[in-house]
């Protein structure tokens, strides 16, 4: 690959969650489309494989990190030297997989072996988040179309983009602040509000579904409580949790919420003025019209 | 809550492992209950998250293997990411959780978590990455009680998603899915 297309081209591992027919796939879908009109380029890293995810450093760390870090050595390969996960998991996993390498030469040699690949220790990798804000704010504030009326947005982190912050080297992990200013610079409104980086209960969504409904209630309740008609995510489990089971929250706990869960790519997109449904926004649980309908050209 | 302990338990060289396999170091822990207080799960635990780094530091390897906490732990870090001296309680779980199963004693209250972890896993195997219909079919074949406590939901759910074509429901492998094979048979 030239240097320059080096320069240009980020490499770009969507992971299992957001890839078309999946559970997530809007997310993806979302990230592609803004990133046809603002760039970076995203070029998909040949042959990827899961990362392993919680699943993975829950049971065997050996094995998760040689998962991951294989991800991290295609990348090489292809001669990238950025690569963008957009689901934190993915992301998470890569950076802390990298770094457990990174300090531990026995493992490093066991992973090496496993992945029959060299390691890479030149491959950045990046959340969607760290993305737009190094590569993309200039170009939102040029070619927005569109502008929401009265949208007023909690930004929600949940855990991994932000913990672990010794490895991660991330925003504030109490009160990050990345979202919120992306969510500012398309013209919403971002709410101050408590669960910024509270816990969905993640990966329990299936073995531990009470767990869930509970932890995904307090930040529903969180984000009408502060005001906000919308929050935004850059996270497929957290929209998972929020958006897909929260009529059987609606129903445990008597309250109705009715609060569409929009990635953080879907707002951008819309003010660059994207059809909602190319950025798979009619592929929700909860109706997103109610945002979708507070933009209007500028 | 009482624990007896004798020498047997004071002399063992549980720490020692722990901190061999993961770098961590109990020792530093001096019981502020910081990681308890900001546990999101905490409410659901049977020890708290400080008393399962105390059994560690006492030896108690059979209170920390086969407690339900270590598996109720959602790895959201928030302990970590607070803890004054600088003890990785989550990924301490994660250590512990290993342990357990290379010990064969996780606790089978919590069948339907370890079972997840392992249809997950099993999915990655076959397919280099996650076929979600695939999981799904054997996380319910294995624990039909989970299955059908939440039929009706997961009817209502899988419906949506299939008409929305958010499900797959023939698997995608990779390329090299039998590097990723390797993997397993080295790693697994």
């Amino acid at each position: 690959m030239s240097e320059e297309t080096k320069k240009t081209k980020i490499g770009y591992y969507p992971g299992c969650a957001i890839t078309k027919c999946s559970t997530s796939e809007e997310y993806g879908t979302s990230v592609l489309g803004v990133s046809r009109v603002i760039g970076p380029e995203l070029v998909e890293i040949d042959d990827w494989n899961c990362c392993g995810a919680s699943s993975g450093h829950a049971t065997n760390h050996k094995l998760s990190t040689a998962l991951s870090v294989r991800n991290i050595s295609l990348a090489e390969k292809d001669g990238y030297e950025e690569v963008l996960a957009p689901c934190p998991m993915c992301s998470q996993r890569l950076i802390v997989s990298q770094d457990d390498v990174e300090n531990d030469e026995k493992l490093r040699k066991v992973v090496e072996d496993a992945i029959e690949m060299p390691i890479s220790r030149n491959v950045k990798v990046s959340n969607y988040l760290e993305i737009i804000k190094n590569y993309s704010m200039d170009e939102i504030a040029e070619k927005k179309k569109k502008k929401p009326e009265g949208l007023k947005v909690a930004s929600y982190y949940g855990c991994l983009l932000v913990r672990p912050p010794k490895i991660l080297k991330f925003d504030d992990p109490e009160n990050p602040k990345t979202m919120d200013e992306i969510v500012t610079a398309i013209g919403a409104e971002a709410v101050d509000w408590e669960f910024k980086t509270n816990c969905c209960g993640g990966g329990f969504t299936l073995s531990k579904p009470d767990i869930v409904i509970k932890l995904t209630h307090d930040i529903l309740e969180g984000a009408i409580d502060a005001g906000a008609n919308a929050i935004a995510v850059a996270c497929p489990m957290c929209h998972a949790n929020l958006d897909m089971r929260q009529q059987a929250i609606e129903k445990e706990y008597g309250r109705k919420f009715n609060l569409p869960i929009v990635y953080i790519s879907e707002l951008i997109g819309l003010a660059l003025g994207l059809k909602p449904k190319d950025l798979g926004m009619d592929k929700h649980f909860i109706d997103t019209n109610s945002v979708i309908d507070t933009f209007s050209d500028i | 809550m009482k624990i007896k302990i004798t020498t047997k338990e004071l002399k063992s060289d549980f720490a020692k492992e722990v901190k061999e396999r993961s770098g961590i170091d109990v020792k530093k822990c001096y019981q502020c209950g910081k990681c308890t207080a900001g546990c999101p799960v905490a409410y659901e635990m049977d020890y708290m998250p400080n008393q399962i780094i105390r059994f560690v530091q006492l030896g108690l390897k059979q209170e920390a293997l086969t407690s339900r906490t270590i598996w109720l732990c959602a790895s959201c870090i928030t302990c970590t990411t607070r803890c004054p001296k600088e003890v990785k309680i989550a990924e301490l779980m994660d250590v512990l959780r290993e342990m357990a199963l290379e010990e064969g004693v996780a606790n089978p209250m919590e069948k339907d978590i370890t079972t997840f972890h392992e249809a997950f896993l099993n999915s990655v195997k076959k397919h280099g990455r996650i076929s979600e219909c695939g999981m799904l079919m054997e996380f319910k074949r294995k624990r039909p009680k989970a299955a059908l406590k939440s039929a009706l939901q997961d009817l209502a759910d899988g419906s949506q998603l299939m008409m929305k074509g958010k499900l797959s429901l023939t698997p995608h492998s990779i390329k090299g899915k039998e590097s990723i094979k390797r993997i397993f048979e080295k790693l697994g």
